[in-house]
């Protein structure tokens, strides 16, 4: 398995758990259908980013700070839109990030390198 | 009549020993290792402009012509087995000569470094004795595809340099296998060497016991040569002995010496089934060759099961764990996190 394909899937999954637990929260419920999908696509995107980098960056440091950043600067839209649930949207979304981009540079089989 | 002194006989003693290099490239710099059959030098090549080492027949020390014939062939034996083997971990050979006197050398590269059994003592952590281990491990699965055995393997016989390059030494006793009937050598006597290169310093408590390679001699070092090495049983050696040696070897640098461990019970259970495996009694129960070994402490290095080890479920575990703990660590985090929100916009 590459390593876009790890940062996707893993992305993917664990957006749509972050956007389920919006269940627990009554005042939510009615969105939830929206709120996964948001968050799994929000996943989906952090995680293609953190594996693309994983192709061109092989340092953990780095893959776990940029995947910080992407999920921070996502959630971050996403609260912005929303007016609301800063902590609860971007906190999550930013330690989604870290294990993404930890997961990108740890998992997955690097391109191979062409013969010069 | 006067009597010399015991310095001076000493020094009479040495300047005896040391090789009369004229006529040679070679100019001698020092002696740096002596044994029952040959001197190695620290020579510098004069037309290269280059340290070598030199290792020397010790001709006058041999008793009878014929048998200084026969050294003097099996270190020729000795040096083209070396120069067959074209490996970063194996010492190469540079020249093969004759000197005035008729005592044969051959010239070959001058290793600075530390010997094993001494360097690492500086080496704390198991990852790094193994990947040490691997490297010893290639330089032999090198020589045994090109039908070569060691039959010397010990820690006093591999050279670490500074920059960690390691090196294995003393080929004297290496044996040439037959290249096409697998495990059945060549009957002893036309492509052995045998070659009694003590030169190098030995450990206290080993020894080297005999020179000569006909079926029933027992050669090599206690503690790492294999069961059929001891008994003598020299017609039916085979890659599997020096994989015994090298299971020796292993258990050495995992913190026991040789075969008497010592400290057995502080190798990792998985470790101690590889230096078993190793370096069981009989060779058919061991690895049967050194990729298969090297590949199994390969498999410990990334935390992957090894073949010489059934682990239970606990351990199965914890070897998951370990191997993936930033991860599940980074996953329970983010799961506790959640599970404090949950709660937290109720209260």
């Amino acid at each position: 398995m590459n390593k876009i394909l790890v940062g996707v899937l893993l992305g993917a999954v664990l957006g749509a758990v972050d956007g389920a637990t919006a269940w627990f929260t009554p005042a939510v419920r009615a969105m939830l259908l929206g709120i996964v999908f948001g968050s799994t696509i929000k996943g989906l995107i952090v995680g293609l980013a953190a594996g693309i980098f994983a192709r061109k960056v092989n340092s953990v440091p780095l893959g776990i700070l940029f995947g910080l950043a992407v999920g921070f600067v996502l959630a971050f839209l996403v609260a912005y839109l929303q007016h609301g649930y800063y902590f609860a949207i971007i906190l999550p979304g930013s330690i989604v990030g870290i294990i993404v981009g930890y997961a990108t540079q740890t998992y997955g089989v690097p391109p191979a390198t062409a013969p010069r | 009549m006067t009597f010399l002194s015991d310095k001076a006989l000493e020094r009479l003693r040495t300047a005896a020993a040391e090789p009369d290099l004229t006529g040679t490239r070679y100019r001698l710099l020092e002696c740096v290792g002596r044994g029952g059959m040959g001197i190695v030098c620290a020579a510098q090549d004069e037309k290269l402009q280059r340290r070598v080492a030199l290792k020397v027949l010790d001709a006058p020390g041999c008793d009878g012509e014929m048998e200084t014939r026969e050294l003097a062939d099996r270190l020729i034996r000795e040096s083209r087995v070396l120069a067959s083997l074209e490996h970063p971990g194996i010492v190469p050979v540079h020249d093969v000569g004759t000197l005035a006197d008729g005592r044969v050398f051959y010239a070959m590269k001058f290793v600075e470094g530390q010997r094993l059994d001494k360097m690492i003592e500086t080496v704390e952590a198991v990852p790094d004795r193994l990947r040490l281990f691997l490297r010893i491990c290639d330089a032999m699965a090198f020589a045994h595809a090109r039908g070569v055995l060691h039959r010397d393997l010990k820690p006093a016989n591999v050279m670490v340099g500074p920059f960690g390059e390691v090196l294995v030494l003393d080929w004297g006793l290496a044996k040439i296998l037959p290249r096409q009937s697998g495990h059945q050598p060549r009957d002893a006597g036309e492509r052995e060497t045998a070659v009694d290169n003590a030169a190098a310093p030995q450990p206290a408590g080993s020894a080297r016991i005999s020179t000569v390679t006909e079926h029933g001699t027992v050669m090599g070092t206690p503690g790492y040569m294999s069961p059929e090495q001891a008994r003598g049983d020299v017609g039916h050696l085979d890659a599997r002995s020096d994989i015994f040696s090298l299971g020796a070897l292993l258990r050495f640098l995992l913190g026991s010496s040789g075969a008497a461990a010592n400290d057995a019970r502080q190798i990792p259970r998985p470790l101690r089934a590889i230096c078993s495996q190793a370096m069981a009694e009989r060779p058919e129960d061991r690895y049967n060759a050194v990729p298969q070994l090297a590949a199994d402490v390969s498999r410990y290095l990334d935390g992957l099961p090894v073949t010489a080890y059934r682990e239970n479920m606990i351990e199965r575990a914890g070897r998951f764990y370990r191997r993936h703990q930033v991860a599940i660590l980074l996953i329970a985090a983010y799961l506790i996190m959640r599970a404090l929100f949950l709660f937290y916009p109720r209260r």
